[in-house]
């Protein structure tokens, strides 16, 4: 009965967590298409509610009524489950994202690890969607993109290791406490900047978007999908997307932190700061998206190793040497 | 204890039953799939027994980036059809060797166990203390002091063969035009302008 009990409480924690991220995940379409057409002088999404608020809600409605197809010479199975691992990992890694000191489902002692092992899972979605599909396009667009993921996941390791040889643990609530006195992004603005074009290349967003270049891959993995099994790779592309920020407004930005920890400032909760953190670097992400025309193939994968890697490599020794000169090494409670 | 040991139980039957399916599917795509699962249900054992960095490091190494290249070089050659004639073929060789090394690889296991249950502080540690520190700065304090040869060494083996690997595959192409980023910012119309009388009847010879 106790099990029960404590399993019920747990299953009403994670419908918390989760049903406030989808419903953010929908608002995030919103501003993404509202931004874009902004950038380009256009009104972007107006129509559906107020400002066009509901304007994800009626796609969403659409995509559900529309008929999945699944193509005669598909793997069936691997079909199938392609959308189903992308979006559950992606919802899967906020249990560990902390909204402020309490707020967090599981607070867990390699939090970081766990961030970064479930986004280099991610790649696994679009492999299978892509190879399944059973068709020339989607097959090169799992290709370049599985390539893609993998390089500049190196280099945001990296990045990860800077900011971890400051904190001195793996615990991501350790992370923003750390950063009490002085956010990463003023030291490590350079990995900041990093971190933050790694991030785009890792989620497929323009420039890096050439998984789905729709003038040479139609649209890459996704061509075969229809119906709600396309809404929800879709859905798991922006749920990594605000992943990703959350993420880098924990590294550099100071998580849960006030800008400055003065009266009329500290009063507004943690949670807001929150937000609005991930709300910034998802307004940057619309925003090169509008304005950034795309690489190519080949300038991305020399941009991922023959530069990003090496200068975060350069970064990383120079942060070490110098918390080692200046004795500011972080000591452990040992 | 009840809930622990029916997901230990759940996890492991997994993992053997994807392990098994690694070597018994047709389709090696569909293995490469199974291995993957396998791997994922071994870093959740890890966690379970409370190894957590273990678990994690699994996670990322082999999941996140060496199961990635297996699915992308099994997708490429598309080797399905080759792993059939290795069970019809009667000459085939894999069986004996596969055999002999897993053979090896069950003594290796037994020998380590064994010698485990028989003496467990056969290499003792000064610097470990089984206080409450994670067990992500034990690992750490002991890696970086008592076995820093060893960790290094294995780093050096490492380096090494990732030299070797790209010096097998590495050759100079030849006709292949490269893109130089430098010249093509430094250049200015000066340098790659420029204007000429043309005789009729002769053309321009441009070199390239």
């Amino acid at each position: 009965m106790e099990y029960l009990q404590i399993l019920g409480n747990e299953v009403y924690k994670i419908l918390f967590l989760l049903v406030p991220i989808l419903v953010s995940v929908a608002m995030i379409v919103w501003l993404d298409r509202r931004v874009w057409g902004l950038v380009q002088k256009r009104k972007g999404p107006n129509v559906v509610g107020p400002f066009g608020l509901l304007q994800t809600l009626a796609d969403a409605l659409k995509y559900i009524f529309k008929e999945i197809i699944i193509p005669a010479s598909a793997n069936k199975a691997v079909f199938i489950l392609a959308p189903i691992v992308t979006m559950t990992l992606a919802l899967v890694a906020w249990a560990v994202i902390p909204m402020s000191e309490e707020l967090v489902l599981s607070d867990i002692n390699v939090g970081i690890l766990y961030l970064f092992a479930v986004s280099s899972l991610g790649v696994y979605g679009i492999i299978m969607g892509g190879w399944a599909s059973n068709s020339k396009y989607p097959f090169l667009g799992a290709i370049r993109s599985a390539a893609q993921m993998v390089s500049y996941e190196v280099s945001i390791g990296i990045i990860i290791i800077n900011v971890l040889l400051c904190v001195g643990s793996l615990n991501l609530k350790d992370i923003v406490l750390a950063q009490k006195e002085l956010w990463y992004v003023i030291p490590l603005f350079p990995m900041f900047v990093i971190f933050f074009i790694s991030a785009l290349a890792e989620t497929n967003r323009p420039p890096f978007d050439l998984p789905e270049a729709e003038a040479e891959l139609v649209a890459g993995y996704q061509t075969e999908y229809s119906g709600m099994m396309y809404a929800m790779f879709w859905l798991g592309e922006y749920a990594n997307i605000l992943l990703m920020c959350a993420m880098g407004s924990i590294l550099f930005l100071g998580g849960w932190l006030p800008i400055i920890d003065i009266y009329p400032v500290n009063i507004v909760p943690a949670p807001i700061w929150m937000i609005l953190k991930i709300l910034f670097l998802f307004f940057l992400f619309a925003l090169i998206k509008a304005i950034v025309p795309r690489y190519r193939y080949d300038q991305l994968m020399r941009l991922g190793w023959k530069i990003f890697l090496p200068f975060s490599l350069i970064y990383l020794v120079l942060t070490a040497s110098f918390l080692f000169y200046f004795d500011k090494l972080p000591k452990g409670n040992f | 204890m009840l809930a622990h040991s029916v997901f230990f139980y759940f996890f492991s039957v997994i993992a053997i039953f994807s392990s098994l399916m690694v070597i018994t599917s047709r389709n090696t795509v569909n293995s490469v799939f199974f291995l993957i699962l396998d791997f994922i249900s071994v870093g959740c054992l890890f966690i379970m027994v409370g190894a957590e960095f273990l678990g994690m490091i699994i996670l990322i190494v082999y999941v996140g980036a060496v199961a990635v290249l297996f699915l992308f070089v099994v997708m490429m050659l598309n080797v399905a059809e080759q792993k059939q004639s290795w069970f019809i073929g009667k000459k085939s060789t894999h069986i004996p060797i596969g055999l002999i090394v897993s053979v090896l690889i069950l003594l290796e296991l037994l020998v380590v166990v064994g010698g485990w249950k028989y003496k467990d502080d056969l290499m003792s540690s000064s610097t470990l203390n089984l206080s409450n520190i994670s067990n992500t700065h034990q690992l750490g304090l002991v890696m970086y002091t008592d076995y820093i040869l060893y960790f290094q060494l294995a780093g050096i083996i490492l380096l090494l063969s990732m030299i070797g690997a790209i010096l097998l595959t590495f050759r100079q192409r030849k006709g292949v035009k490269k893109q130089s980023y430098f010249n093509q910012i430094s250049r200015n119309p000066s340098s790659s302008v420029e204007l000429r009388d043309v005789e009729s009847n002769k053309g321009v010879k441009i070199d390239d």
